[in-house]
């Protein structure tokens, strides 16, 4: 086959590339430029998208001897995750980028112009398999990235290779110094690359503008302190509150909600954290199908979170999920993703969460 | 052989080159050294000098041996700016086509922000041609305050040819130096730096069959130049470093056989070009060719496909063998819409569906029938995918 391996400079996508090549498909290499004025350097394990990570990306293209050649998709990526990112965290939402990047860039950009020139399919170096076209959790559970990518849809996944998904991270390296890949021992990138100080805090400041609002607590009203800007906070988060006033039996207040109308965080205890009830939308059948109109299943609310034993009720593009047991740091814009054992049956955006002691018994 | 068409990014060295630089290569000797080695090495570097002056009327205490055509252009503009401005602080203005390559419009922008300098940037026509009208507007607004005045002799995206001696003529009325970027033009048209009236020009080996990383640039005594290298006072104290025997040889040895030649091997080139350019309108009728229609190199083509994007097309043609450019090589290697074809009027989207053929002294006409073939399939693929790195 005509295989697209979208090449990001590190060491997954290189041998994912190279396992296209060995399978015998006929690979080319495409790094795709996400930002309009990237760095020359990288700064630590940040991003992928400077110039010295499209250079790691050309080497192991020349070493898997591929043709090779750089997209420039940073309009498309601004557009649909930069300002997406922003403007979920100016909604109160706490948005994931790189799910995003995958629905909108990866999976829809770049999946449907491969397609269009000539190509096959796509393969990146994901940490998933997929087991009878269906997504499925990496053998690594360290690495796996099946919660990302749990809004592809059937059509996008039948062009899609994770041929990673069997291996751990530690099999990868090795396999990339055996091959020569200089990139075997390059850190991996964690957090989200288009800010690449990692400070999200003030990368959000600047566009949105810090302005000081309360902090109040959920049960009595009282206002207990003052934040520098709503978006900054993220729910179930602990630090950064600077809260004079410790509660009657000194536990520790969490962040419960954020509402951006009157720039105001909420805080409680952790109890009142607890989560039991998630309502999704729209909801995405990355399996295909609902299993039906109300089933068993195990949910997971966020990247390398727990999983949770649910009943999930279908309502057309909407997925409520009752949780056996309650979670923390359930934040809206955050995906619902579905699975049964492994494999991911579908997800869709948080839209609500409803507190343990709200709900009726 | 596959079909190669981008001679304007670099062509193949002339067998003779090679064999001159080869033959260098073998040879020790420091042109700054006194003993034997060093003279033979210092007749090497003077006989080269010789010929590619020769080669370019221009007489041999004028050329400057540099590592190319970047730093040729680079130490023309910001050294004749720094000399001009330290002989009277006024001059802090720069006038610039704004079709220069990035080695001109790179090193006037870096001016602009670390030197104080201020910049008029000549508009040019729809086949970019700068009108010596518009440089004699430039200079009679504030003749006091340009420090120098520099157009490209010819375009390396879409080949067309200043009307370099009356432009440097207009530059002269007000008594201000003239640089040109001749690297795409030597060789390809023909070139007589004295006859031209420019004070400073720059030109590169690996463009007409030498060496790459070795060029000069021209320069009138006259002209003071304050040096970017400082060190062992090499090349007039211009230009500091030791001499690249081996690149001097094959620059001077390439030069002189692309000027001797230019005449035959540029009509048998502009008939290939001008088949390509047939094949493709007769196969793509909507495409668009740019620049002048008679004012132009011999080798290249540059066409905007419409609905198209360049870097689809060029990895399509490159599948099937076909070597071009989509403008400019980047080293990013990111496409940016082509700043030339932007001042040509070209809209975003236009520019960024252009591709270069460009050819050179070794190209066929089975080269331009292969690319001909190919940009049928590449073009109805290309327009399958559309404008994705747009946002519609």
């Amino acid at each position: 086959m005509k295989i697209l391996a979208a090449m990001s400079g590190g060491v997954d996508s290189a041998v994912a590339a190279a396992r296209a090549v060995d399978a015998g498909h006929d690979v080319t290499g495409v790094h795709l430029a996400l930002s309009a004025a990237p760095a020359t350097l990288r700064h630590g394990a940040r991003g992928c998208c400077t110039a010295e990570d499209a250079h790691d990306a050309r080497r192991a293209a020349d070493v898997l001897g591929i043709p090779f050649y750089i997209w420039d998709l940073a309009e498309r990526f601004r557009a649909d995750v930069i300002d997406d990112f922003v403007s979920e965290y100016a909604a109160g939402r706490t948005p994931n980028p790189c799910l995003r990047c995958n629905e909108k860039i990866k999976f829809t950009a770049v999946l449907d112009k491969a397609l269009a020139l000539g190509f096959d399919a796509v393969v990146t170096g994901h940490h998933a398999r997929l087991v009878d076209g269906r997504l499925t959790r990496s053998v690594d559970p360290a690495k796996d990235q099946s919660y990302v990518l749990a809004v592809c849809t059937q059509r996008q996944l039948a062009s899609a290779m994770f041929p990673l998904g069997d291996s751990t991270k530690t099999q990868v390296r090795e396999e990339a110094a055996a091959r020569g890949l200089a990139v075997a021992d390059k850190p991996d990138s964690h957090d989200i690359c288009f800010i690449a100080d990692g400070d999200t805090r003030g990368f959000l400041a600047r566009r949105l503008g810090a302005e000081d609002g309360p902090i109040v607590d959920a049960e009595t009203g009282d206002v207990l302190g003052t934040h520098p800007g709503s978006f900054g906070f993220t729910v179930g988060q602990r630090r950064g509150l600077n809260l004079q006033r410790p509660t009657p039996g000194g536990d520790p207040r969490y962040v419960l909600s954020i509402r951006p109308v009157d720039n105001t965080v909420v805080v409680g205890s952790r109890e009142m954290l607890e989560i039991s009830q998630v309502r999704a939308e729209p909801v995405v059948w990355t399996a295909g199908v609902a299993p039906g109109e109300r089933f068993t299943c195990s949910v997971q609310l966020r990247a390398h979170g727990m999983t949770s034993p649910t009943t999930v009720t279908v309502n057309g593009p909407v997925v409520t999920a009752v949780l056996d047991t309650p979670q923390v740091g359930v934040a809206a814009g955050q995906a619902l993703v579905m699975y049964d054992g492994d494999t991911v049956l579908g997800s869709g955006t948080i839209t609500a969460a409803q507190r343990t002691a709200d709900v009726p018994a | 052989m596959m079909p190669y068409l981008d001679h304007a990014a670099t062509t193949p060295m002339l067998a003779e080159a090679i064999t001159a630089v080869s033959r260098a290569m073998g040879q020790v000797g420091n042109p700054s050294s006194l003993h034997g080695a060093g003279r033979a090495a210092r007749r090497s570097i003077e006989e080269s000098r010789e010929l590619l002056a020769a080669s370019l009327g221009a007489r041999p205490s004028e050329v400057i041996l540099t590592a190319g055509g970047t730093e040729s252009d680079n130490l023309a503009v910001k050294g004749i700016f720094w000399a001009r401005r330290a002989a009277d602080p006024r001059r802090r203005r720069v006038i610039a086509s704004s079709i220069e390559h990035h080695a001109v419009m790179d090193a006037v922008e870096w001016l602009v922000e670390h030197e104080g300098a201020d910049v008029t940037w000549l508009p040019v026509d729809a086949h970019g041609l700068v009108a010596p009208a518009a440089l004699r507007a430039a200079l009679a607004r504030n003749p006091e305050s340009v420090a120098l005045v520099t157009v490209m002799w010819a375009n390396n995206e879409v080949g067309t040819v200043q009307s370099i001696n009356e432009l440097a003529a207009v530059a002269h009325e007000y008594d201000v130096p003239m640089h040109t970027d001749a690297v795409q033009a030597v060789g390809a048209v023909p070139v007589d730096f004295a006859a031209s009236g420019v004070d400073a020009l720059t030109m590169t080996g690996h463009k007409l069959g030498g060496p790459p990383g070795a060029g000069a640039l021209l320069l009138r005594r006259d002209i003071a130049c304050v040096p970017l290298l400082h060190g062992g006072g090499q090349e007039r104290e211009v230009r500091s470093g030791t001499l690249n025997v081996p690149g001097a040889v094959g620059l001077a040895v390439a030069t002189s056989l692309a000027v001797e030649r230019r005449e035959v091997v540029a009509a048998r080139v502009a008939a290939l070009r001008d088949a390509i350019v047939d094949g493709v309108l007769a196969a793509v009728p909507d495409a668009r060719l740019h620049g002048h229609p008679t004012a132009r190199l011999p080798g290249i083509a540059n066409l905007t496909f419409p609905g198209c994007e360049g870097d689809a097309l060029l990895m399509l043609l490159d599948a099937r063998g076909v070597e071009c450019s989509t403008g400019s090589a980047c080293s990013a290697g990111v496409a940016q819409p082509s700043h030339v074809l932007i001042a040509l009027g070209a809209t975003p989207a236009q520019a960024r569906g252009s591709l270069r053929f460009s050819l050179g002294h070794d190209s066929t006409a089975a080269d331009v029938d292969a690319a001909v073939a190919a940009i049928v399939p590449a073009v109805e693929r290309a327009r399958r995918a559309g404008l994705t790195s747009v946002v519609s």
